[in-house]
């Protein structure tokens, strides 16, 4: 296929193979996972970063506002500043509050972000593990951030963070399930659970075309549930300044409050690309089939430039709908979920695979 | 209903009440003993109606102590000022009207902490403003602060 | 101090715990100490602590000369500062028999339609603020400022005015005045579009307002709620319509009764009365009369002694002046029954068994400003 202009494998490959013939296996296999561990760590930082500028800006527009533009061109260095900032604070500890678990529950929730990472595809060849139960596995791995944020409520000695993390645990418990069952809409088309097929198999059109109405209803229930789950409004019930003031990360102060900021924006990121990559093709570029002079054109836009794009498009929808709805009360948050989103899915589960059974999809 | 019909209902309730000078509202002084009593006729009876109390105020003449209802009926559309005064500084006390009016509740804490003047049967007679532990009462003439009142 | 740590401690079997809303809370608009009882979500009970910002502007009115009032008056319902002077100039020349000029009158109505749109207008943006939709924070501020600018240039001061003065005004209104006012009328007709699609339309705010907070109109005049929040419970309980003062006899315009009687018609009473503010400004705004802006008074002003009650229509409620003078030049006695304070006190019977997010909707919906509580 001509779209291969861009492949990792042969980087990978080159590295693995160079690494070997210089150390042993062992070795090779550590000093492998050190450099993808930092790059990852890099990574992680400038997205996170980042997103959160890009979140003022957005936010800023939609409020017909400037946003930060003090530090820096445009204020692009403005979450740098604001980062050191945080480095520099000091960390507040509260009197009779859980002394490790208070401490222990920011780095949960920033770990488990950060491990969902490593199974996203960002190019050709280019992720940490291609793991065959990928999206199994994002999903397991993205629901251990509700431990750190339920022990972060738990162990602040606060009431407002208890309830905070109580609504959450309620919270993205119920949506997990439409998180997953939107996800399976997706698998029972694609027949793999493994990310890179996934992807693959779009390189004729994107599973959301690809799937007719189905997909289409998985894609919207899956944005609706996935931005429950990242705790973002209008389902921010967990933080709900208006209410909890703060909600679980009341108490937090200085950089342990930068990771919890943090893996919000990072939770933003992974649930945006699992969309970009499970219905709008990952880094496939726009294909239309028998159209081979445009699909060579879009074969040259680099599939991390498409990857970047679908999912800064992902995010944006996101960033437009907190800074647009009301926030949910928590009796219309779980109704929503159990008495609409779940059914929903359920019929639309049945409708895709009988879609499938019957060849009707693309 | 005008005044004069409206003043002779009331000292058809209450015959001892006495009319006090207003240009604005027809002001009747009421013995504290029949207050209650009154209020309650006020408010059920179909051609008084009196069912919005919308002032309570506490006011200190000197002497004596006095309670100043404000009262309006919104469907016949009247008016009406009722007045009960005492002559105890110490433990002044009048019934409540917060069964009658909810909206007294909040007035009558207020008269409370800033008067000293205790309404009998009041759910929740505490102070509203200024701490528990406040000693005297602000709005009484005779009220001396020398740390923060600064006489000019 | 020494209440704010000692909670009531809950037993474990009532299954009941305390939090403190406030003195800083996001969602008291200043500084209101709510004690709510909580079962899980569910508020069980609620005594509100008020008193953090009380400055006894009734003590201090003692001291003080009537013109001297007016300044304190501001400080009340700093929302409504026009209003609130208006009140005590009103009272002052109804007890001295003054009849203030034509053109007074004209300036005075529309200085408190104007008072009422910005008003309403923050009360928007914080309204909004406390279900979730920060935009229309910003959105209100926006548009509150063209308000404040026409303010400024008059009066000199964009938030405690102190324009009105027994008799009359300050000075006369500048001459860009009516130009500014047609700007801004024009330029928030299209606005208000905007506030009613963000808001009023959306599912999800009418879900969190429809059915919450029940008041109805027994309870209204019972607990003496007045004002938007008081029409929003189908009570006719407009002074601007029952004991009509300044021009408010000879302009047009509707009273704004709902029928729903819960925080979505108390919402949609204020963003009808929007409208109306707009509409009587716009009937009066080109008619302004000249003469004089104040009435000649003397230089100190004495109240016959006697007694003198007040009403007007602030833009949360009735706000009642009374005063007992003794014939000097300040008054024996000075109460103002301010809206805040009685609207306060149905928020317990309100929010009884509803949500805490839902206690917030309520209080957002009852416009509560916390130095008019307090005074």
């Amino acid at each position: 296929m001509t779209f291969n202009i861009y492949d990792f494998t042969s980087f990978t490959t080159w590295i693995d193979q160079s690494l070997n013939s210089l150390m042993s296996p062992t070795l090779a296999l550590i000093t492998e996972m050190v450099i993808i561990g930092v790059v990852f760590l890099l990574f992680y930082a400038v997205v996170g970063l980042f997103l959160v500028y890009a979140e003022r800006k957005v936010c800023a527009f939609m409020q017909n506002r400037v946003g930060p533009n003090r530090v820096g061109p445009y204020g692009i260095f403005q979450t740098i500043a604001d980062f050191i900032k945080l480095l520099m604070k000091e960390l507040v500890y509260i009197k009779d509050s859980d002394k490790l678990l208070f401490n222990i529950a920011p780095f949960i929730v920033i770990i488990a972000s950060f491990m969902a990472l490593s199974a996203i595809p960002f190019a050709k060849g280019l992720h940490a593990i291609d793991f065959d139960i990928g999206i199994l596995y994002v999903i397991a791995v993205s629901s251990l951030g509700v431990v750190g944020i339920l022990l972060a409520g738990w162990s602040s000695n606060n009431k407002y963070s208890l309830i905070g993390a109580m609504r959450s645990g309620a919270q993205i418990v119920s949506y997990e399930l439409s998180v997953g069952l939107s996800l399976l809409t997706i698998i029972v088309l694609a027949g793999t659970m493994q990310f890179s097929e996934i992807v693959e198999m779009q390189s004729d059109g994107w599973f959301l075309f690809k799937g007719h109405i189905p997909a289409f209803i998985a894609f919207v229930v899956f944005l609706i549930s996935s931005t429950a789950e990242t705790n973002r409004g209008p389902f921010d019930l967990a933080e709900a300044e208006s209410e909890l003031t703060a909600g679980f990360h009341t108490e937090y102060s200085g950089i342990k409050f930068a990771f919890f900021f943090l893996a919000e924006y990072m939770n933003m990121f992974l649930v945006a690309s699992i969309a970009a990559t499970v219905f709008l093709g990952g880094w496939m570029p726009f294909h239309i089939s028998g159209w081979a002079g445009f699909n060579t054109i879009m074969d040259y836009i680099p599939p991390f430039v498409w990857y970047i794009g679908k999912t800064a498009f992902v995010i944006w929808l996101m960033m437009w709908f907190k800074w647009t709805f009301p926030r949910l009360r928590i009796d219309q948050l779980l109704t929503l979920e159990w008495k609409y989103l779940l059914p929903i899915n359920l019929v639309n589960i049945l409708l895709m695979a009988f879609l499938v059974l019957m060849h009707w999809h693309f | 209903m005008d005044n004069t019909n409206l003043k002779a209902r009331i000292l058809e309730i209450v015959p001892d009440a006495q009319q006090e000078e207003n240009k604005q509202y027809l002001t009747l002084l009421v013995p504290a003993a029949k207050l209650h009593e009154l209020a309650v006729k006020l408010k059920t009876t179909a051609d008084l109606s009196f069912d919005f109390l919308f002032c309570l105020s506490g006011v200190d003449y000197g002497k004596q102590l006095a309670v100043i209802y404000h009262l309006n009926s919104t469907r016949h559309k009247h008016y009406i000022v009722l007045k009960v005064k005492t002559d105890d500084r110490v433990n002044p006390n009048f019934d409540t009207v917060c069964d009658i009016w909810r909206t007294a509740e909040f007035h009558e804490r207020e008269t409370y902490d800033m008067f000293g003047i205790r309404f009998n049967n009041h759910p929740d007679l505490r102070r509203i403003f200024l701490d528990e532990d406040w000693k005297g009462y602000p709005l009484r003439k005779d009220y001396v602060d020398e740390v923060n009142i600064v006489e000019f | 101090m020494k209440e704010i740590v000692n909670l009531p401690v809950s037993k474990p079997e009532e299954e009941e715990y305390h939090i403190n809303m406030g003195p800083q809370h996001p969602s008291t608009h200043g500084v209101l100490r709510l004690l709510v009882s909580l079962q899980g979500e569910i508020v069980k009970n609620l005594k509100p602590h008020c008193g953090y910002i009380h400055r006894g502007i009734e003590k201090m009115c003692e001291k003080d000369t009537y013109p001297q009032i007016i300044h304190l008056t501001d400080r009340m319902d700093y929302l409504s500062s026009h209003i609130n002077n208006h009140a005590v100039c009103l009272l002052v020349e109804k007890a001295l028999e003054i009849e203030v000029p034509e053109r007074v009158q004209y300036i005075r109505t529309i200085m408190d339609e104007l008072t009422r749109i910005q008003s309403h207008q923050l009360w928007w943006a914080s309204f909004g603020m406390d279900l979730g939709g920060l935009t229309c924070f910003f959105y209100g501020l926006r548009d509150r400022e063209m308000i404040l600018d026409i303010w400024e240039e008059t009066t000199g001061s964009r938030f405690l005015q102190s324009y009105n003065c027994p008799g009359g005004v300050m000075q006369d209104i500048h001459p860009n005045f009516q130009k500014k006012v047609h700007v801004f009328l024009k330029t928030f007709k299209k606005k208000i579009k905007d506030y009613e699609k963000i808001l009023s339309g959306n599912v999800i705010f009418e879900q969190r307002s429809k059915g919450v907070g029940m008041l109805t109109k027994e309870d209204a005049i019972s607990y003496g709620i007045t004002g938007p929040s008081g029409r929003g419970s189908a009570w006719s309980c407009d002074i601007r319509k029952t004991e009509p003062y300044s021009m408010y006899s000879k302009v047009h315009f509707n009273e704004v009764l709902r029928y729903e009687c819960d925080s979505y018609s108390r919402y949609m009473v204020r963003m009808q009365e929007m409208y109306e503010s707009m509409n009587i400004i716009e009937q009066l705004i080109d008619n302004i009369p000249a003469g004089d802006y104040a009435a000649r008074m003397k230089a100190v002003i004495k109240l016959p002694a006697g007694e003198y009650y007040q009403r007007v229509e602030s833009a949360r409620g009735e706000l009642g002046v009374y005063v007992v003078s003794d014939g000097n030049k300040t008054p024996y006695r000075m109460k103002f029954r301010t809206p805040s304070f009685t609207n306060l006190s149905v928020l317990d019977h309100l929010s009884r068994d509803m949500k805490i997010a839902d206690l917030v909707a309520i209080g957002g919906s009852l416009d509560l400003v916390i130095p008019d509580i307090d005074r």
